[in-house]
């Protein structure tokens, strides 16, 4: 495996280059930039864009969070504080495009910075594989998913949030795999049950969980692997398939990973 | 001549006091602080003859989607009936429009016919869906009581207004055959009514001329008053949302369900924090400077309108990830509970003369309570789900922000979060400074 191709706005800035696009890695569901397991969704993402040849820049330590679960949660002078301060450092690089690995960071940098300032051409990782696919900028072959059978849980912020359902779809249907769909999927996906700050607070009194709930529906399927396209859905997920004593048998994996998984990258 | 002056009488006070009522919810509505949803008329009208007029979202339960548009086509073709009905009343003649109309009246009258046998097997089903088959999210428990009776006084009153139809039709029928009804006779021998030509001579036809006439009357009489009586019953039912899913599918926001508002108010105190040189404009002395929904008042027009509008079918809480596991919150209820209060605060001007007085209650915690606001993970299935574009996470949004802004009353874990991002800019407790750590850890 070659090293990861990793530079900065700053690294760019001094070479006077130009990026195509800013990776916005994220930091809140598993912490994209901290946790270990979102590391390797971050890296995943990473090595597609390496492989593609894509120019791409990371904000490094100047990156902030965007502020979305301060919003959700009601806080909206942290938010647009955090806002603000992205936009301020984003402006001053004259960011023109920008990839997150993460819809809540894509809905809230796409939909709702602009009115603060910051306009910019947002996309999640699974619109730009689907980019780079169409533009015949990388090749996906099924590899080891070949025949495996993977079942997708749609992300709400990228779902029903901005309309997004075919993006990741479109790219794992190159897995040549079996792509099963829950009966509660695109517009009427059931949420993993992170959304909304819960990711930072145990949940409200209740008869089960909703990561359970979910959990236990995608494997009703049978699945190889649950698919998920965020770092929030990943770690309910995660825990969903462990309360079910099922991570042995079934993976949960995020579309950059199956995709960088079967090419070997 | 006297039932001429009754018709107008009971007419023109029906409708008068049906405006009366809506001007009271009109005022209500505009308790709501303003918002802008008059821009682009092409995606609005587009939206609402899709979503309203063309009842898209609701085919996504099939079943009571069929159901339902036997009921709604009824309902919106009987009003050219009405019309008729309404001329003969005022005109003290009958069937005005048969002659002049000829095969056309017979096929249009006919065609109602059928819609309303159709609507009766709705109502029936309906009644049936709620009292014996008991699907779930029509008999949760936060409809006990007026809910309930609500919906099921709707529905008997939908057959009685059938019952009606079909007694003035088909005693017309068997009056027409014998030469003694009061529409003009034609020489036809019947009124060719698809429905009543059959049904009425089954159950009517043995009966003297005297008894038809008084029971043709009974069915025209009491049909009117049914139509004036549903109409009366509406402002204070969730049933009127015939009429109001259209201006408020027409009025609902355009932008991606993920696109929460921005805080104006927020903006100018963040912007005169970070730049001492932005001065923020002057604030509307009128308008309390509050961030977030304490009260009803505090919320603006279209989420109350969306109160008025929702009539209780339970998608959003049936899809609610909070509610299916078993958490206090269902967004149906944040609608109903934000009727009521808006309800109250109207009452309350009401008794005091145009001015809102404190009676110690508000919507955020005399009605709605954090547990419920808590519980919500913001995933837009109850908007989304909703057949008349209706937005309860808007609202749950709202009550949050006052909750956390005015009140610091976050839960604790929430309060480390915020923490956490003001002092390493990440909602977990990392240093800012090992952001990049993972470039190195291949």
């Amino acid at each position: 495996m070659s090293e990861l191709q990793i530079r900065t706005m700053a690294d760019y800035m001094a070479s006077g280059e130009t990026p195509e696009i800013l990776f916005w890695v994220g930091c809140a569901g598993c912490a994209g930039s901290f946790d270990d397991r979102a590391k390797k969704i971050t890296k995943a993402i990473v090595k597609i864009l390496n492989h593609a040849n894509v120019k791409f820049a990371v904000l490094g330590t100047e990156e902030s969070c965007t502020g979305d679960p301060a919003k959700r949660a009601g806080n909206e002078f942290l938010f647009q504080m955090q806002a603000m301060t992205n936009i301020t450092v984003m402006n001053g690089y004259e960011v023109k495009k920008i990839v997150t690995g993460c819809p809540h960071c894509f809905n809230t940098l796409k939909n709702e910075y602009p009115s603060l300032g910051g306009k910019y051409e947002v996309i999640h990782h699974t619109q730009l594989m689907q980019e780079l696919l169409d533009n015949g900028r990388i090749k996906i072959e099924g590899g080891n998913f070949k025949g495996k059978k993977i079942t997708f849980h749609d992300p709400c912020y990228l779902g029903r949030g901005n309309d997004v359902y075919e993006a990741p779809r479109s790219v794992m249907i190159n897995l040549d795999a079996e792509l099963a769909e829950m009966k509660r999927s695109r517009q009427n996906g059931l949420c993993c049950g992170a959304g909304g700050a819960q990711m930072f607070k145990e949940a409200e009194k209740g008869n089960k969980e909703v990561n359970v709930e979910r959990s236990e529906e995608a494997l009703a399927l049978n699945p190889d692997v649950i698919a998920v396209g965020c770092p929030f859905c990943m770690t309910m997920m995660t825990d969903g398939v462990k309360h079910f004593n099922k991570e042995n048998t079934v993976k949960v994996l995020d579309v950059a990973e199956l995709i960088a998984q079967a090419n070997d990258l | 001549m006297v039932s001429i002056i009754i018709f107008i009488l009971l007419f023109g006070g029906g409708f008068a006091f049906f405006f009366y009522n809506v001007s009271k919810i009109r005022r209500n509505i505009l308790l709501g602080k303003d918002i802008d949803r008059t821009d682009n008329p092409a995606a609005r009208w587009k939206m609402m003859l899709l979503v309203a007029f063309g009842q898209k979202k609701m085919f996504s339960r099939p079943i009571p989607a069929i159901l339902h548009l036997f009921l709604y086509v009824a309902f919106v073709i009987t009003q050219v009936e009405l019309i008729e009905i309404v001329l003969d009343g005022g005109l003290n003649n009958h069937r005005m429009f048969r002659p002049a109309l000829g095969g056309f009246y017979t096929f249009m009258v006919s065609f109602i016919e059928i819609l309303s046998v159709l609507a009766f097997i709705g109502t029936i089903a309906f009644l049936a869906r709620r009292n014996l088959l008991k699907v779930p999210r029509l008999v949760k428990s936060e409809l006990n009581g007026w809910p309930k009776l609500d919906a099921n006084f709707i529905l008997l009153g939908e057959i009685t207004l059938i019952c009606f139809i079909f007694m003035m039709n088909g005693a017309d029928e068997v009056l027409y055959s014998r030469g003694v009804s009061h529409a003009q006779d034609l020489g036809d021998g019947s009124l060719g009514l698809t429905i009543s030509s059959h049904l009425g001579p089954m159950l009517f036809g043995g009966m003297s001329d005297h008894s038809l006439h008084i029971i043709e009357r009974i069915g025209w009489w009491g049909h009117i008053c049914m139509v004036l009586g549903f109409l009366n019953y509406l402002p204070y039912s969730k049933h009127f949302h015939i009429l109001l899913a259209f201006p408020n599918v027409y009025y609902a926001s355009l932008e991606e369900k993920g696109k929460f508002t921005n805080l104006e108010s927020v903006t100018n105190e963040v912007k005169a924090m970070m730049d001492p040189s932005f001065t923020p404009p002057a604030a509307d002395p009128n308008i309390p400077m509050r961030f977030g929904a304490k009260e009803v008042t505090d919320l603006h027009w279209k989420q109350l309108l969306d109160a008025y509008t929702c009539t209780e079918c339970g998608r959003c809480t049936s899809a609610c990830p909070a509610n299916i596991t078993g958490k206090v919150l269902s967004p149906r209820l944040i609608m109903m509970k934000t009727r009521d209060r808006l309800e109250e605060v109207g009452k309350n001007i009401d008794a005091n003369k145009g001015e809102l007085k404190d009676d110690g209650k508000s919507l955020l915690h005399d009605y709605i309570t954090p547990e419920e606001l808590w519980a919500c993970t913001s995933c837009n299935a109850c908007v989304q789900e909703c057949p008349v574009n209706i937005d309860p996470l808007s609202i749950i949004m709202d009550l949050r922000r006052y909750l956390v802004m005015e009140q610091s009353a976050a839960p604790t874990e929430l309060n480390m979060m915020f923490n956490n991002m003001e002092n390493n800019g990440a909602p977990w407790q990392f240093s800012p400074s090992d952001r990049l750590n993972w470039k190195n850890e291949a």
